[in-house]
């Protein structure tokens, strides 16, 4: 076999843990039962599996069990609950609120209600990436009824202080929806204490199965939504579907596992991450994307200026990471969050985001940082953008014959 | 997304990458692209008395493709006379490197870049730019199917 290329793109999916594995695989073929059939042992071994799944999920997030709803992942969360809320409450009003950095799933889905009818409100970040609190406040209007904010963003790894945006959406009798798949197990959520009324959840990014996910549905105060999927009536009508018992079960060990060990398991993690930026940092014109306090420690997004990302990708390919070039995307457009910050597009174009795991280790680290200082060193003697800048040239000041 | 192998080549061994002096009277430079489209190419020619290109070099901001695409001009016009070098159309480009459609204006980017370095030598030699004939495509006129 051919060794595989070192994996850094933890934020786009994780290996499922062995342990989470092994917890599954009794789920497949021994215990093939479906957890909606009361009438014999089958069904009620699968049920009290889910059950179980339900428990350690709810715990990880400071949750009542009773307060999960199972989905099939984040983006279908992300549209139950934003559907869901606004459908059910559009009486009360057509406005919602979200921001311009937030996942596609959120964006489309807004973008999708808009359509219908409703009003959205795309909120600016600031530099750093995170939600200026006054204009969050001065977005609320009498007729808001929902807004939409994700705790910590997939490209830039920065946490929001939800704690305090969702105390302003309570005072106003706004309901809160939190994305928070990209949040488990790296940054401890205690709904018992926070003012949420919805949050999305996902297992692959916290070492569980893909396809598998789930709602928080807050009971206190009560929380009504519209189903999207109508059928059987599974999770008290919310989402029917026959339960995916080995996925359920997948999950719920996942996050066993994150609650067990993420106090250990990200201080381990944030050595790795800072390890790499200074060793990256010691190349000439490198720059952070996203504040670096308010931010998971697993994520590190650089822009090597005067670098294209895809041909960075492209000089390094012993390592799996993801690029913000337009080059990369099928739109040919720039991240879009990177240009919500207001960077130029130029640092859009060269940046690469590197998100650090559970398997990674520091020779792995070590040997990333020799791989992209030589290609970067080599892409920039190829760059005229580079000679432009050591003869003293401002880039900004050259009148560019856009095509 | 997976890359030819061709422009594999070009871009772990790019063919004359450097630059020459801007000033000289012999050569000429095209840049084109914004750093802003992740793209820009400098293309530089230098052309003997003869009116042949001598020499080419070349120094590319952006993806492999655009990388390779402008490599290869540089092998191409190589040995050409300004008119001959000016008849590389980007989709003999697209076609050697077997670029993907949404990496066609890499090459089309490279076709422009020689435009603009035989421009600017010409404007150097005080020859009239012949591409300011050359901006009013050719119109094709097919027959209708009857």
């Amino acid at each position: 076999m051919m060794p595989r290329p070192i994996y850094l793109d933890y934020s786009a999916t994780t290996p499922v843990d062995p342990r989470v594995v092994a917890r599954m695989m009794p789920w497949l073929f021994d215990n093939f039962g479906n957890p909606a059939s009361r009438s014999h042992a089958y069904g009620w071994a699968a049920e009290e599996a889910v059950e179980i799944a339900r428990e350690q999920v709810a715990t990880l997030i400071g949750a009542d069990p009773r307060e999960i709803v199972w989905t099939s992942g984040a983006t279908e969360s992300n549209n139950l609950a934003i559907k869901g809320a606004a459908r059910f409450h559009a009486a009360r009003g057509k406005h919602i609120i979200t921001v311009k950095t937030e996942h596609k799933s959120v964006l489309d889905t807004c973008r999708e209600l808009e359509r219908d009818g409703f009003e959205i409100t795309w909120l600016d970040v600031m530099e750093n990436g995170l939600i200026d609190f006054e204009a969050f406040a001065a977005a609320l209007r009498p007729d808001t009824i929902l807004a939409s904010v994700m705790l910590v963003n997939n490209e830039i790894g920065v946490v929001q202080d939800i704690a305090r945006l969702g105390s302003l959406c309570r005072e106003k009798k706004v309901l809160f929806h939190v994305d928070a798949a990209q949040a488990t197990g790296k940054v401890a959520i205690d709904l018992s204490n926070l003012p949420v009324d919805m949050m999305s959840l996902s297992a692959h990014k916290t070492y569980g199965p893909k396809g598998i996910g789930a709602l928080y549905v807050s009971r206190k105060p009560r929380v009504r939504i519209d189903a999207l999927i109508h059928g059987g009536g599974h999770e008290r009508g919310m989402r029917s579907g026959t339960l995916p018992t080995h996925q359920i079960v997948g999950m719920g060990e996942a996050y066993w596992i994150a609650h067990q060990n993420m106090a250990a398991e990200n201080e381990r993690i944030r050595g790795l991450r800072d390890r790499l930026m200074h060793g990256l940092m010691k190349l000439d014109q490198v720059f952070v994307n996203g504040d670096m306090t308010q931010r998971v420690p697993h994520n590190l997004n650089l822009s090597f200026n005067f670098v294209e990302g895809e041909s960075l990708l492209m000089g390094i390919k012993d390592v799996a990471v993801s690029s913000g070039s337009a080059c990369t995307s099928a739109s040919l457009e720039p991240s879009y969050v990177l240009r919500a910050l207001g960077r130029s597009d130029e640092l859009a174009h060269s940046s690469i985001r590197f998100s650090i795991g559970r398997f990674t280790t520091r020779e792995e680290v070590d040997r990333v940082i020799e791989l992209i200082s030589s290609a970067v060193g080599k892409l920039r003697d190829l760059s005229p953008l580079w000679d432009m800048h050591r003869d003293g040239i401002d880039l900004a000041s050259v009148q560019w014959a856009t095509h | 997304m997976a890359y030819s192998d061709k422009v594999l080549d070009h871009y772990d061994n790019p063919r004359n990458v450097g630059s020459m002096s801007s000033a000289d009277e012999d050569v000429g430079t095209g840049m084109v692209g914004a750093p802003a489209c992740g793209d820009v190419m400098k293309l530089q020619i230098k052309v003997n008395a003869e009116g042949i290109i001598e020499d080419a070099k070349f120094k590319t901001y952006g993806c492999g493709s655009a990388i390779a695409s402008s490599s290869l001009v540089t092998e191409w016009v190589k040995g050409k006379s300004l008119d001959e070098a000016l008849a590389i159309k980007n989709t003999d480009i697209a076609e050697e490197l077997a670029l993907p459609p949404v990496k066609i204006h890499c090459s089309i980017l490279a076709e422009d870049a020689i435009k603009a370095a035989v421009a600017d030598y010409r404007t150097k030699q005080g020859i009239p730019s012949a591409s300011e004939t050359e901006a009013c495509p050719a119109v094709v006129v097919e027959k209708a199917a009857a």
